[in-house]
């Protein structure tokens, strides 16, 4: 990625990572970026790195080199200590100097020193703490817990310019840098972000927002640590965000199975047709087909979910539980929920997903379905039956 | 005595155990620790903890 100058004096200087298609077990279709942005004024400031990869370190290096010597980098602004943003700071301070100061949150400067064990220049600011390079001033905002102990926000006051680490980012790695440049595909791709890495932090990310509205404070441009950068409408992602933090759930069911001789198949497409029998936008996700981070990306605004899965030796089938695991640590709110499976002899599954259900506070509107080795045309029917009495359950809400 | 649990990493604050890093002995009541005491694992202030369940 070529350095952009996005605001007088402030460079996008980090990297595109085309091909990753697994991003800590997040399915990165679109690949990412790593963006990280430098500030020329009188003294000069990088904000964060990239990926601690060497081809992406030596971009970054060279990307700056284009427009100063980086050697002549003053202060480097660390907001998230996770390694796709800190990463490159071993190459980046053994570069510039060893002793130049790393300004960080208080549990940046804890997180940053149990990835690193160089003791380098910490300077641990306050929430709200400012810091002038001049003409420009920087004003740092803590944002723990969203997503990490260390995340915090930069504000480059005069121009406006918040670097907002990975809150409002999305993965996506396109010829375009800005909002206005892109499709409406990058939505998905934000709403994506937000179910898979911020979902469970909703209540905190919406106090964050109501209380950067009061403080008045003029954002311009949101210049997130992945994606494209919002230029022409930052409200835009501003109110998805808020949208998304409320989880309100729209008219939709999600069947979620996965199945072993399509008799729990069968009975997961009976229960859609019940459902869009009923007008409700139904989606059908096979676990083994579909992603645990687009399932999750499903779920952010359904108001049903159906769980399906086999009895596989006395057990749930393990792909369900790989996403109910998944699900449960993102804590998806304002959903009801019913369970069904085929299995051969025992047929625990259904009992087990219900038990889920009830640990992720998911109201059960069904005791479930189970039906032994493969479905009659009664069972589906029962089955169809289920979908529409979710579908008006559903429609009531 | 009760545990508090910080809502925002898990982090449970046990009185018997208290804080030592932070110089909260043990046998201290949550209740007792100074107001500017965080969370030693996330930076959470006390007003994130609730009553552990």
């Amino acid at each position: 990625m070529r350095p952009v100058e996005i605001a007088k004096g402030i460079y996008s200087v980090g990297v595109r990572d085309w091909n990753i298609r697994d991003f800590h077990g997040y399915a990165t279709d679109q690949g990412t970026t790593y963006n990280a942005f430098l500030i020329v004024d009188e003294k000069i400031a990088l904000i964060d790195t990239v990926k601690n990869k060497k081809q992406f370190t030596q971009q970054l290096i060279d990307n700056i080199a284009t427009i100063i010597d980086p050697k002549k980098i003053d202060l480097v602004v660390s907001n998230h200590t996770e390694m796709d943003h800190s990463g490159g700071l071993p190459h980046i301070m053994h570069y510039i100097g060893e002793n130049k100061p790393i300004y960080c949150s208080k549990m940046g400067k804890k997180n940053l020193a149990k990835h690193f064990s160089r003791s380098w220049n910490y300077h641990a600011v306050k929430n709200g703490e400012e810091l002038s390079l001049g003409k420009k001033t920087l004003a740092f905002l803590e944002t723990r817990m969203i997503h990490w102990p260390d995340s915090m926000f930069t504000l480059a006051k005069e121009d406006g310019v918040l670097f907002s680490s990975d809150g409002f980012g999305q993965h996506y790695a396109g010829y375009e840098l800005f909002d206005d440049q892109v499709s409406e595909k990058i939505m998905y791709e934000a709403k994506k972000y937000f179910a898979n890495i911020l979902m469970l932090y909703a209540p905190r990310i919406k106090k964050l927002i109501k209380g950067v509205t009061d403080l008045g404070l003029e954002i311009k441009m949101i210049c997130p640590d992945h994606g494209i950068i919002w230029r022409k409408n930052p409200a835009k992602i501003i109110n998805a965000y808020n949208a998304w933090c409320d989880q309100t759930p729209i008219r939709k069911a999600l069947v979620v199975y996965d199945t072993m001789w399509e008799s729990t198949e069968r009975m997961a497409e009976a229960i859609a047709d019940g459902l869009i029998d009923e007008n409700v936008i139904t989606k059908l996700m096979h676990v083994r087909t579909c992603h645990r981070s687009d399932v999750i990306t499903e779920m952010l605004d359904t108001r049903a979910v159906l769980m399906g899965s086999p009895t596989l030796n006395n057990q749930m089938f393990p792909t369900l539980m790989d996403n109910i695991t998944y699900i449960k640590g993102l804590k998806p709110i304002n959903k009801i929920a019913a369970a069904f499976g085929s299995y051969g002899w025992s047929g625990e599954a259904v009992k087990f997903i219900n038990k889920e259900f009830e640990a992720m506070k998911f109201e059960i509107v069904d005791s479930g379905i189970r039906v032994q080795y493969v479905p009659t045309p009664d069972d589906l029917k029962k089955c169809f039956q289920l979908g529409v009495k979710v579908g008006k359950l559903v429609k009531e809400s | 005595m009760d545990k508090y649990v910080c809502v925002l990493c898990g982090y449970v604050y046990d009185p018997e155990a208290g804080d030592p890093d932070e110089g909260i002995e043990p046998g201290t009541k949550f209740e007792d620790i100074p107001e500017d005491w965080c969370c030693p694992v996330c930076g959470a202030g006390k007003e994130d903890f609730e009553i552990e369940e």
